[in-house]
């Protein structure tokens, strides 16, 4: 218990005796610790490694009882078969293009409104941010045919800029932004202005430099939840042409739905980018999450 | 004397010039945001009283699409299956992220690698996921029950293709993916906490258990609580991962209110019906909101 419950290391106390036996007790509460360790870690990897073991094997093999843990030997081909069999290479693109779009429109639009919300003082501002606070209790799911209307009438429904205007301008970077500005002593504000720079060259020249870890975090952050997200595409792409990843796959999965090898390969390379921004900047991902507590 | 008006009116102007500069900030994402989300919020409560659908416009019909709900057996289904699925989530979200949390504060070698792997499901897209769970729960073929049988239980359940097992496999997978994010923000909350708290506790003869419970518990109030408010708006709007692994199957066992909504609107084109649905999903997480905020002050007076 007292390695597991404690939120900090214990100094060590008493005498020699009870420290003898509190030591070796602490021992085996460090292996209990590391044995659970070890299971969460087999239990939260045991799908990314059948995703990817089931994609080097051939569609047969997959379902075997028992079950094959490791291929008889590594087939390559779906790797190859997926390009012909699927338009993943629209899918991709059409992906990235959004992901680009929408990172680029939320950092500026979200930094550039925090710095008004954060150090401009004016009549009607804290109104106006418990809007932005108060959609958050509102969930996306219970206005989404409203909005499906407007988009349909401002004649942006099926086309990319429906996912663009649907992303772009959420109150997550605002927040984000916010938060790390308010960290931002106004003391340094005050000093740029006395020396005569405008709030514009202080948000360009003072608050930008030195919000650069938030803006990495917003930006894999927004960038990751425009590759994943699933809904929005749903409900507006409607043409092939215009498909994203995710809404391509689960199309090819219910076309093939028995070639298991080559949905697991569609997977691995829609989760592959993904992997690798995380593996590159998880520091950032770690900070923003902890320092909001929200996502996109 | 003539000083006094002089100063009003200059603080008069620089009030006024810093409005015009804050708006000019808040001007590029407002104007998305006030379309996109305020103009839809304020435009539900309209459509929710008429009736619509895709034959002409809306129609003011007053009360009748909440009379037809009342005998909607299919909204009861996802009403009763919403609640099911935020019961059973959020305690098990909250025991999982704050057991990983404690077990990851701790000086371990692998720390800093397991937060990382916990953390990555969060951010894996859910149709990848969906399909790669589904496969793992196949019934029997499936490694899981694989290794249920190999523990020793001969009939392991159907998961997704029985319809008592499919909200269960559903929610595995849902806290299993979000364990990692809830865990972060614990992490944060536990590093608030002074150490001396715990000394003082162990002075005073304190075993861990009740250390748990006077120091760590308090301390991490505050971020308990916005767990459970985000845990609980989550839960109640679960939406795609139900959608890409079951799609409410089979029959209607894992029916949600967010995909009822969807199969209104956008399935079935009846706009006012389901903005109707859309507004009792607004009010149930309004209302838990507003009752876990009223909970949270009372207890920290």
């Amino acid at each position: 218990m007292d390695a597991l419950l404690d939120a900090r290391p214990s100094a060590p106390a008493g005498l020699a005796a009870p420290r003898r036996a509190g030591r070796r007790r602490s021992r085996a509460w460090r292996v209990l610790g590391y044995v659970v360790l070890a299971v969460a870690a087999a239990a939260v990897l045991l799908p990314f490694y059948w995703m990817v073991m089931s994609s080097l094997k051939t569609n047969n093999d997959i379902f075997t009882l028992p079950v094959k843990w490791v291929p008889d030997s590594v087939v390559w081909h779906n790797y190859v078969d997926i390009w012909h069999k699927s338009d993943m290479t629209t899918w991709l693109r059409n992906t990235l293009v959004l992901s680009v779009a929408v990172t680029a429109l939320q950092v500026f639009t979200g930094s550039f409104a925090a710095y008004g919300f954060a150090k401009v003082r004016f009549p009607g501002r804290d109104v106006l941010f418990l809007a932005y606070l108060a959609t958050i209790a509102v969930p996306w799911q219970s206005y989404m045919i409203p909005q499906f209307i407007l988009m349909s009438k401002l004649r942006l429904s099926n086309t990319l800029w429906s996912i663009i205007a649907l992303q772009a301008f959420g109150a997550f970077g605002v927040f984000l932004m916010k938060q790390y500005y308010e960290s931002i002593p106004d003391e340094l504000v005050q000093a740029a202005r006395i020396d005569g720079m405008s709030e514009y060259g202080i948000y360009r020249r003072i608050m930008l430099p030195l919000s650069v870890p938030a803006l990495a975090s917003l930006t894999l952050l927004t960038f990751v939840t425009t590759w994943n997200d699933y809904l929005g595409p749903l409900l507006y792409l409607r043409s092939h042409s215009i498909w994203t990843i995710q809404i391509g796959l689960k199309s090819f999965i219910t076309t093939y739905n028995a070639e298991y090898a080559l949905i697991m390969t569609g997977s691995v390379l829609s989760v592959l980018p993904i992997a690798i921004i995380f593996l590159v900047g998880q520091r950032y991902f770690v900070e923003g999450i902890a320092s909001t507590g929200l996502k996109g | 004397m003539t000083s006094m008006p002089v100063a009003r009116r200059r603080r008069g102007r620089l009030v006024w010039r810093n409005t015009l500069v804050g708006w000019s900030f808040l001007l590029p994402n407002f104007v998305g945001f006030a379309v996109l989300t305020l103009v839809p919020v304020v435009l539900l409560f309209y459509y929710a009283f008429t009736d619509w659908d895709v034959f002409g416009g809306a129609q003011w019909s007053g009360l009748a699409n909440y009379r037809q709900l009342l005998h909607d057996h299919s909204f009861w289904t996802a009403l009763e299956n919403t609640l099911y699925y935020t019961v059973a989530h959020i305690p098990l979200t909250l025991a999982a992220s704050l057991a990983l949390a404690l077990l990851l504060n701790r000086k371990l070698r692998g720390v800093a690698f397991f937060r990382t792997v916990a953390f990555f499901p969060y951010i894996t897209s859910i149709v990848a996921l969906a399909q790669v769970w589904n496969m793992l729960f196949s019934p029997g073929y499936g490694p899981i029950n694989e290794i249920l049988r190999w523990v020793g239980i001969s009939h392991p359940p159907g998961w997704t293709t029985s319809s008592d097992w499919s909200m269960p496999a559903v929610i595995i997978v849902g806290t299993w993916r979000e364990m990692g994010y809830y865990m972060l923000l614990f992490l944060a909350g536990l590093q608030t906490i002074p150490g001396h708290l715990y000394e003082a506790a162990r002075v005073d003869g304190a075993n861990a258990w009740q250390r748990f419970r006077a120091v760590t518990l308090p301390g991490l109030r505050p971020t308990t609580f916005f767990v459970t408010v985000m845990l609980t708006i989550g839960s109640f709007k679960v939406f795609d991962l139900i959608l890409v692994m079951t799609n409410g199957g089979p029959g209607q066992s894992t029916l949600v209110l967010s995909q009822f909504i969807y199969q209104k609107g956008f399935v079935e084109n009846q706009f006012g019906y389901a903005s109707a649905v859309s507004i009792v999903l607004f009010l149930i997480c309004l209302v838990v909101t507003v009752v876990q905020f009223a909970v949270n002050r009372r207890r920290s007076s």
